[in-house]
């Protein structure tokens, strides 16, 4: 894409997060697309393009009042909303729409208006993983990692640090479900869930919503926040089955999406003042730092370790505390492009003082899907 | 317990599960672009796209290749903890499956031990191809 041609001009997560017993999915989308329509000063009817995931962007829009020309229900997990931010802004730029609305809304925990878990039998997922057992993300998002930790040294107490950091980050976070402070050992004896994984290395479940509104960056200032722009895009998709991946210590959906990401936004990785990778587990920093070139493989472990993502460091990463401490309703990428918007805007909880380059990337079901954004608050 | 999570074959994959039920594991490859063997069975080859693809006979024989232990068994799996593996294959390609015949710990399965197929009979249609170590 052409950049800075595209402006988010209103962004906004739903009223409360955690936990919502009193609102189904649906209605999650809702609270968060009339926070983020009043955040840009507009009303459903001013939007023109949707784009969501989890719900249909048919249901979505009818729900909403709104008529758009254009509408992607792009769903391939919880990097969807990266994937809606790239193709918005490639269809604002022809000129199929102005305004784009992009939602989400989860009853991840509470499941008020949710779906049914589960894949067909028949599906290739159904005949050739569901077989032996998997029970959910927890069991097969992590089922590469002992091949990563063998091929690299990496130990639990390294993946056990991902969360101690997050969770300082969490601190100064006030809508963050956990803030207190956790040790390594704290992680390391908390419960066994899929080992080697445990509990304080996996992600929450919550409930919750975001919503984005894209428009052209001529017609940004017209808008009353600060304009965030978008400055590269990158996608790509890998396989369904996590058994099926092509490198266990390694995400090819991962490097096809940032390298593209990084080649249109024409930025080498000094240039990133401030970075989000989605943390279902502990494992997806380390991959994520790796296959977005911000370390050779296999250095994570120590970039991590020596402070370089913790407050004060010099790539400050999962500044909301990430999916392990802020919130999880299912599909996290919202909150992570929600936590770059305001570092943009300067209005972060943990504000990285100065930042004028921001990363969100993003993952897609278990290493099956990626979407990366860069995101500039200078103007064009 | 409820009866375990079983696959549903399609016509694209029946002859895996015809394999399984007569004790043993097809493969497919290419014969047109040396692209080797892969998995999960598809009527063409995910290298070149031929559709000149043939099933044969894999050894068997296998690596572990990665796995966790599951803590928080699935109600068909029973109450133990056990391991959800991917083995590498002989002949290339990687598969999901469990290790039988093993204690399920880090102890007992070690990554890139030896490992060979047993196949397990579920129902009169059904087999499952699991593995045990090779020396069993």
């Amino acid at each position: 894409m052409k950049q800075k041609s595209i402006a988010v001009v209103g962004a906004a997560e739903t009223t409360r997060l955690g936990k919502i017993p009193d609102m189904s999915v649906i209605g999650l989308h809702a609270d968060a697309a009339l926070n983020a329509l009043a955040d840009a000063g507009l009303k459903p009817s001013d939007i023109d393009g949707v784009a969501t995931a989890g719900e249909s962007p048919t249901a979505l829009a009818h729900y909403l009042g709104i008529t758009p020309t254009w509408a992607d229900g792009t769903s391939v997990g919880g990097c969807s909303f990266m994937l809606h931010v790239r193709h918005a802004a490639a269809a604002i730029n022809e000129g199929l729409c102005t305004r784009v609305l992009i939602t989400h809304g989860e009853s991840g925990r509470s499941r008020v208006g949710a779906g049914r878990f589960g894949m067909a039998p028949s599906s290739l997922n159904g005949q050739f993983e569901m077989p032996y057992g998997p029970a959910g993300p927890p069991t097969m998002f992590t089922i590469p990692v002992l091949r990563y930790m063998k091929t690299y040294g990496v130990t639990e107490e390294d993946l056990a640090n991902v969360a101690v950091i997050q969770r300082e980050w969490a601190a100064k976070n006030p809508r963050a479900s956990f803030r207190d402070p956790i040790t390594v050992d704290d992680v390391l004896g908390s419960d066994m869930i899929a080992w080697p994984f445990r509990k304080l290395m996996c992600c929450l479940v919550t409930d919750g919503g975001g919503a984005l509104i894209l428009t052209s960056a001529d017609r940004a200032r017209d808008f009353p926040q600060k304009p965030v722009y978008i400055l590269g895009t990158g996608e790509s998709v890998e396989t369904p089955m996590v058994s099926q991946m092509e490198d266990f210590t390694s995400s090819k959906a991962f490097r096809v999406s940032g390298k593209k990401a990084f080649e249109e936004a024409g930025i080498s990785h000094a240039d990133v003042d401030h970075l989000m990778i989605y943390d279902a587990f502990a494992h997806l920093p380390l991959y994520g730092l790796e296959d977005l070139g911000f370390c050779k493989p296999g250095e994570a472990k120590d970039f991590i370790n020596e402070r370089n993502t913790a407050i004060g460091g010099k790539l400050p990463l999962n500044t909301n505390g990430g999916g392990l401490s802020y919130m999880h309703s299912g599909m996290y990428g919202m909150y992570a492009l929600q936590e770059s918007v305001r570092q943009m805007r300067g209005t972060a909880p943990a504000q990285v003082e100065g930042a004028k380059i921001s990363i969100a990337h993003g993952v897609g079901g278990m290493f099956a899907a990626s979407g990366t954004i860069v995101f500039s608050n200078e103007a064009p | 317990m409820p009866p375990r999570m079983l696959p549903e074959p399609t016509p694209e994959t029946r002859h895996f599960w015809d394999g399984c039920r007569e004790g043993e594991l097809r493969l497919q490859r290419c014969t047109q672009c040396g692209g080797g063997s892969y998995f999960p069975p598809r009527p063409f080859c995910p290298k070149c796209g031929s559709r000149k693809v043939e099933v044969y006979p894999a050894s068997g024989r296998a690596v572990l290749w990665s796995y966790v232990i599951n803590h928080r068994p699935r109600p068909d799996m029973g109450t133990e903890p056990y391991a959800i593996a991917v083995v590498q294959l002989e002949e290339g390609p990687r598969m999901m499956t469990n290790i039988v015949n093993s204690p399920q710990t880090p102890e007992a399965l070690q990554l890139d031990m030896p490992l060979k197929v047993t196949f397990a009979k579920q129902t009169d249609d059904i087999t499952l191809p699991l593995f045990e170590p090779a020396g069993a």
